[in-house]
């Protein structure tokens, strides 16, 4: 928040004069009372494997995360460069592979990946659009230096937060929104389901019905899921509720079974058809993917979409995006070791202390090395376990990420943060001014995932 | 609406009505152990009984004492009908609902879910029962009255209020029923104090003591109060206002689909039953035979709707 000789950032200065003239008690009363608010509305998460705290609440901090107008055009370009090139490599891993053939990524990288279907290969999926939803997770490093960490182009959570936190900044502070201009996000839900609809199959008649399918009321990320659905007032659906009869997905109803045009899941690809996949799953439908190929349901994100924002593949994204833009990145990729080739292994070995070091598939910041803070055990330990499986990981240098202001006890201090901005991908590509902001609330840690105790900001974009 | 969403919505109802009939039951038998002297223990095995979990007590516990009673039925929550229970499961259904309910619902029954947790989530002390059991019964209030105040009079609305009525129906005929002994002319000697004292806890299960002495004499007669609790239609707890709320929310239901089922002929059958009958018939056919009949249609009934409604399949 502050600039090098300690003066508020522009884009703070009215909130700064705000802050210093309020009553710090009565601030701490105010973050309280966010807590109730968040508590009686039951905006919860699951941590799995605790069971007597099945569901915990997101810590909120009433210090808003703001961003200027000029820096979030230059964040917003590179991120729209980025889901372009996203959706064109995943349209060309499933056709032609021509960046396979003009050989910038290697072959086995794709096909030997858990995450590459070859049940998409050949399969133009409605509108071309693979990410329908993508939440791009960003950190700042210094004054118009941002990286991207992950494209999450799966299943990104985390929205219904940053609708709920402005809501909640709304109610106790509207005094903040007339002195700033803050631009709205509030139509999220409302350009989600236009964008959903938009991508009906083609033989879809009148108006689209679009459902939420959730894995149920046990999934870590149920509230959002409630929410996104009762926000686009569409059905929140199980797997049960869903059979395929006639060629078209039906969901079970009252007065009988209706067709579904778009099905915005919330499960992974894994579970999604035991028919095609995984066997044992109870969450998914069978069949669906047959319904799918044959062009009578959309599916979003579409199925095969986890091979572009694998972490494997991460490290390929400036040459992915210069492949498919003809340009270079706007925005930089954070350097990335992969342990899989040996001259990178023994680097990564050699300078643990100084590297994160990632589980290719790992989420949720479950199974990583934070190596600047780990104890000398912590990093022998995980060496072996590098050593044992090296595919399996990728190494990163820990970036001196920029602080934003919490509020504690004695006032404000510093924390590290970082940011996920939604996109939603129709026809065009529509990013929503704001997102996610998570902050680490440990001094000193890195570490933002809700798993791992990090709590989330309002996050504002001013206008000009 | 989905099956599975108008299931939840029915069970959700089921339980947070259970719930309050629980903890008035345990409000009436506290009632008895104030007003008697002497053991008491034999009353709440009446109580337990009304609950209809007496035998599942009885292999968690020797011998039945007010207070492991009074835990198991508002806290225990091996006990799936203890108000714990009952409120959680309700609040499960609501989570699994939430798109159905408007925002109001939801909070009242999060906020009495977050209240009752914390209330019973260890022994309550006797001193406290009193309070405690207001403080379920204004909750289930609450909740009531928020749903009442902001939901839509569509078919939502009818799914919930069946399943309050169903369970209601069920609560109301099974506290008759253990007591049907003390309602039988041939045993009951009018006017002992004894009989006085069950046939007030009765209407005390039901909040209905005072009501009582509007709709009949001062003095508490058998048939009188049998008649109350099953016939009469101006009783928001007899078996014939329940059925009357059924038939109509059936109705609607009716109406808007355009679909008949065959639950709508069960719940017509008993509503004519209930209609028809005049309480001297039903005393001399046996109550007893009357309310098993009863429970078991009721039953049937509840059956006919998933099936037609499609809760599950």
């Amino acid at each position: 928040m502050l600039t090098a000789d300690n003066h508020p950032r522009p884009p703070y200065k009215t909130y700064q004069e705000w802050y210093d003239a309020q009553d710090p008690a009565h601030l701490i009363q105010k973050s309280r009372d966010a807590e109730n608010i968040f508590r009686k509305t039951g905006i919860t998460f699951a941590v799995y494997g605790h069971a007597d705290s099945s569901e915990k609440l997101i810590p909120f901090d009433i210090i808003p995360r703001i961003i200027s107008a000029r820096e979030w055009r230059k964040l917003a370009q590179g991120i729209e460069q980025r889901v372009l090139a996203l959706n064109a490599f995943l349209d060309d891993i499933y056709h032609k592979q021509e960046i396979i053939r003009a050989g910038r990524i290697p072959r086995a990288l794709i096909e030997k990946n858990d995450a590459f279907l070859p049940e998409m290969i050949g399969f133009k999926p409605p509108g071309g659009v693979y990410t329908h939803i993508v939440g791009t997770d960003i950190v700042r490093t210094g004054e118009d230096q941002f990286y991207v960490l992950e494209d999450n182009a799966r299943t990104p959570s985390g929205v219904s937060y940053m609708l709920e936190n402005r809501e909640t900044m709304m109610q106790m502070f509207p005094e903040l929104f007339t002195m700033n201009k803050v631009q709205r996000v509030e139509d999220y839900p409302y350009l989600l389901r236009q964008s959903l609809a938009s991508l009906a199959p083609p033989g879809c008649k009148g108006r689209p019905r679009v459902a939420v399918l959730t894995p149920g009321i046990y999934n870590s990320a149920y509230y959002e899921h409630s929410f996104l659905a009762d926000t686009m007032g569409v059905e929140l659906v199980e797997g049960s509720d869903l059979r395929v009869i006639d060629g078209k997905v039906k969901m079970r109803t009252t007065r009988g079974y209706e067709a579904i045009d778009v099905l915005y899941r919330r499960v992974d690809d894994d579970f999604l058809d035991p028919l095609t996949f995984r066997p044992d799953s109870a969450l998914g439908i069978p069949g669906i993917m047959d319904v799918y190929r044959s062009g009578n349901i959309t599916i979003a994100n579409a199925p095969g979409t986890g091979i572009s924002d694998d972490k494997a593949i991460y490290s390929y994204m400036p040459e992915i995006v210069e492949f498919y833009t003809g340009r270079k990145p706007i925005l930089e990729n954070v350097p990335t070791w992969r342990c899989s080739e040996a001259d990178s292994l023994k680097y990564v070995l050699e300078h643990l202390e100084e590297l994160v070091v990632k589980e290719v598939h790992g989420s949720g910041g479950y199974g990583m090395l934070v190596g600047p803070t780990a104890s000398k055990k912590e990093r022998a330990d995980f060496a072996e376990k590098l050593k044992a499986k090296p595919s399996n990981y990728i190494a990163q240098p820990t970036l001196s990420l920029s602080t934003v202001p919490i509020l504690v006890n004695k006032g404000i201090a510093p924390r590290h943060v970082d940011l996920r901005p939604y996109v939603l991908v129709s026809d065009k590509v529509k990013i929503i001014p704001g997102g996610l902001t998570r902050v680490a609330l440990k001094q000193g840690s890195l570490v933002v995932n809700s798993s791992q105790g990090g709590g989330t900001k309002d996050t504002w974009v001013l206008e000009d | 609406m989905l099956g599975r969403t108008a299931n939840g919505l029915y069970w959700m109802f089921r339980y947070i009505e259970r719930a309050e009939n629980i903890a008035r039951l345990v409000d009436a038998g506290l009632r008895v152990s104030l007003t008697r002297t002497g053991s008491t223990d034999g009353d709440w095995d009446g109580v337990l009984q009304s609950a209809g979990v007496r035998d599942a007590f009885g292999e968690v516990h020797d011998t039945v004492t007010a207070a492991n009673a009074i835990d198991y039925l508002l806290r225990d929550t091996a006990n799936p009908s203890s108000v714990l229970s009952c409120i959680e499961a309700g609040r499960n259904n609501a989570r699994m609902v939430r798109t159905a309910l408007t925002r109001e619902t939801w909070e009242a029954t999060n906020e009495c879910w977050i209240e009752l947790k914390q209330l019973l989530g260890r022994k309550v002390k006797a001193a406290d029962l009193p309070e405690a059991i207001d403080t379920i019964k204004r909750r289930a209030g609450l909740i009531r009255g928020a749903f009442h105040g902001s939901m839509l009079r569509n078919d939502l609305y009818n799914f919930s209020r069946i399943g309050t009525f169903i369970e209601r129906a069920d609560n109301t005929s099974r506290i008759l029923d253990v007591k049907y002994y003390v309602l039988l002319p041939a045993v009951s000697q009018v006017g002992s104090s004894l009989d006085n004292f069950q046939w007030e806890s009765i209407l005390r299960s039901v909040s209905a003591h005072r009501s009582y002495g509007w709709v009949y004499d001062a003095e508490y007669r058998p048939s009188n109060i049998a008649d109350f609790l099953i016939l009469n239609v101006r009783m928001p707890r007899s078996l014939a206002y329940c059925y009357e709320k059924i038939v109509s929310n059936l109705h609607y239901l009716e109406e808007d689909y355009g679909q008949r089922h065959r639950a709508h002929d069960t719940a017509a059958a008993i509503k004519s039953m209930l209609k028809r009958g005049s309480i001297s018939d039903i005393m001399d056919q046996g109550l007893h035979e009357f309310l098993e009949d009863f429970i078991s249609r009721n039953n049937q009934l509840s059956a006919d709707i998933s099936e037609g409604y499609r809760f599950y399949q």
